[in-house]
């Protein structure tokens, strides 16, 4: 099992280089201009120096280098000097978004909590959910929990995101004025007035994203399930004279949550990039918005530094995926 | 073994019949499937037929008839600049559902070919596996919207503003979303592989390349085939994200997903306007999605004929 992580980790290496290598070539070949919203007005030889403070006189190679030595080793060691109040960094320049004018690591910091808040809560909301539907729902095969509970969760997974989030905010925002269908992220929760009103303007995001979320995992589970519910050493649980609280609950789900446990650490790397639409309907600045945003400006170091993110997160979740189906199913042997 | 003879001689005496009858009895059975069926059925043919009888032009500004509701000359309303609300979902329709159903085509092809190859030869199995890994590991959403965004200006002016978004859109999608099918072909293809016949067809000095096409292509059908629905609901709901991030066609130019993004501003107003189109590409994904899992259960022969 260590010699498969440490080889795993080992190729992970060489991928994320590829990976960022991927990227920067696509931007590259990218026809707009960052300069293309200075005003006209902007003397050609002044521009020319803009571009020489932006870097862009260098040659691609370089400046790829570049951007892997600020990633790797200028923010890294930036981030350790601000916890031990050492001088690693010092003299390093850091990763400068060109729409922000400061360092991009600055501004994602900023942003992730919004994310993580919103996208994280709906992905947990989702898989509590789901869990024990998928549970009831298998054990109940045919009856009418199940076709009720597999309609909703068809229907869930194939009514796009930005479209359940629209409709929402016309019944509950605009009809009945509920709750708020703009996300208000200068909102400080101070006391409980303000704590009720994050709550209010989280609702709606976190049901549209959850019941996304709910409905691909319930699939899985009951599945699952399904598989497992077949099985000989469930017979012969039943036979032993175990209650039937105890073959579902102990037997079937411990086997069955093997599989569903990957799918949702594989899921979660979405929460950070995925929710890109959800973001955009209620106007949530996270991540996602931030990317789009920063797509729009031809902010390419926001860019190359955000997708890269979402890369490593998709790259090390993969991973932990793999390890973890390794760990908690011991008829499985990567060595 | 009475019982046994007499089945054989039975089924003797039966005319020869196509599996694909066994499998359509299957899938009869589906109730879920067979509705959507029916509705994906009528959806396309109201946007291949439907511009026919419902000549009002998707495009035609009629600026004193803007903002009505459903009703009178124009059944679904009009929008802000007094276009037929009918005729434009119609059209966006049509463009829709060919991007879903071009991408998914070359999707399945890449997948095929790459989880065929992969698992034919083995000495390319390596490289192709790891390129499969490799693209699951990509952040899709993120590299689709730059890949479109970095390339519409140059491609529209090269083939025109639809043409070219087209193109570009339906490449996008096909070569971020054959990573599944390139799996489960080559899992196959790993099993075909050992089976006698293969081996029998070796021993007479089959090519491989005839091999491929002949022995192993037919019998992994099935499983692509449920990849196909799968993969044409993906790739409308991708292609009606894109565009309601106003990444997609452009704006004079109906796909759902823009008729959506274009109502989105006014929906306190005219919901209906967000309304409709929204119906439309989920009843569409939501229809191919039954239909898909219906060809499973009867693509499935484990499944089929109990």
């Amino acid at each position: 099992m260590l010699t498969y992580t440490f080889r795993r980790l080992l190729i992970a290496i060489p991928t994320l280089l590829f990976i960022s290598l991927v990227i920067f070539i696509l931007l590259e070949m990218a026809p707009g201009d960052p300069l293309a919203d200075q005003p006209l007005t902007v003397p050609p030889e002044v521009r020319e120096k803009m571009r020489i403070a932006l870097g862009l006189d260098q040659p691609a190679y370089i400046r790829y280098l570049l951007w892997l030595k600020q990633f790797f080793w200028t923010e890294p060691t930036h981030v350790l000097d601000g916890w031990l109040g050492t001088s690693f960094s010092e003299g390093g320049q850091r990763i400068i978004s060109w729409q922000f004018r400061s360092p991009a690591m600055d501004v994602i910091w900023q942003r992730l909590p919004q994310t993580l808040w919103v996208v994280g809560l709906a992905y947990l909301v989702g898989v509590i959910i789901a869990i024990p539907i998928g549970i009831v729902s298998a054990y109940k095969q045919y009856s009418w929990f199940d076709q009720i509970g597999t309609f909703v969760s068809m229907v869930g997974f194939s009514v796009p995101t930005f479209f359940t989030g629209v409709v929402l905010i016309i019944v509950f925002a605009v009809k009945l004025q509920w709750f708020p269908s703009i996300y208000d992220t200068t909102l400080k929760v101070t006391d409980a007035a303000s704590f009720w009103k994050q709550v209010k303007q989280m609702i709606m995001p976190v049901t549209v994203l959850a019941l996304f979320n709910a409905s691909q995992i319930s699939r899985f589970m009951r599945a699952s399930m399904l598989d497992n519910l077949g099985q000989d050493y469930v017979r012969t649980a039943r036979a032993k004279g175990m209650s039937e609280k105890v073959v579902v609950l102990k037997h079937v789900l411990r086997n069955s949550l093997i599989p569903v446990i990957t799918v949702i650490a594989l899921g979660i790397p979405t929460i950070f990039g995925g929710a890109i639409i959800t973001e955009q309907v209620f106007k949530v600045n996270g991540l996602g918005q931030l990317l789009i945003v920063a797509i729009y400006a031809n902010d390419l170091p926001m860019v190359q530094t955000l997708t890269f993110m979402f890369a490593a997160l998709t790259v090390l979740f993969n991973l932990i995926a793999d390890i973890l189906y390794g760990v908690l199913d011991p008829r499985i042997r990567y060595d | 073994m009475t019982d046994l003879a007499a089945r054989k001689v039975d089924q003797a005496l039966k005319p020869p019949r196509n599996q694909w009858w066994d499998v359509w009895d299957q899938f009869k059975t589906h109730k879920g499937a067979l509705v959507g069926l029916f509705i994906f059925t009528t959806i396309l043919l109201a946007v291949t037929v439907g511009p026919w009888i419902w000549s009002i032009d998707a495009t035609y500004v009629d600026i004193r008839a803007r903002n009505q509701g459903p009703g009178g000359a124009h059944p679904f309303g009009t929008d802000q600049l007094g276009r037929d609300l009918l005729a434009r979902l119609m059209a966006g329709g049509k463009v829709s559902i060919a991007v879903g159903m071009t991408a998914m085509l070359l999707s399945l092809f890449l997948g095929t070919l790459i989880g065929v190859v992969a698992g034919f030869f083995k000495r390319a199995e390596g490289l192709l596996m790891g390129l499969t890994d490799l693209f699951l590991s990509l952040p899709l959403l993120p590299l689709l919207l730059l890949m479109v965004t970095l390339f519409r200006e140059p491609l529209s002016q090269r083939f025109g503003p639809e043409t070219g978004i087209f193109f570009l859109i339906v490449f996008a999608i096909g070569v971020t979303s054959w990573m599944q099918t390139a799996r489960i072909v080559r899992g196959e293809v790993l099993a075909l592989k050992e089976r006698e016949y293969v081996l029998a067809a070796r021993s007479i000095g089959t090519p491989s390349r005839r091999m491929v096409l002949r022995h192993i292509l037919p019998n992994v059908m099935s499983p692509i085939m449920v990849s196909a629905t799968l993969g044409i609901a993906n790739a409308i709901i991708t292609e009606s994200a894109l565009s309601f991030l106003g990444l997609g066609f452009p704006p004079d130019f109906p796909t759902w997903g823009r008729i959506l993004f274009d109502a989105v501003d006014q929906m306190q107003l005219y919901p209906i306007r967000v309304i409709l189109p929204g119906v439309a590409i989920s009843l569409t994904v939501l229809s191919v999605n039954y239909i898909g899992d219906g060809l499973r259960d009867a693509l499935d022969p484990r499944i089929r004929g109990r």
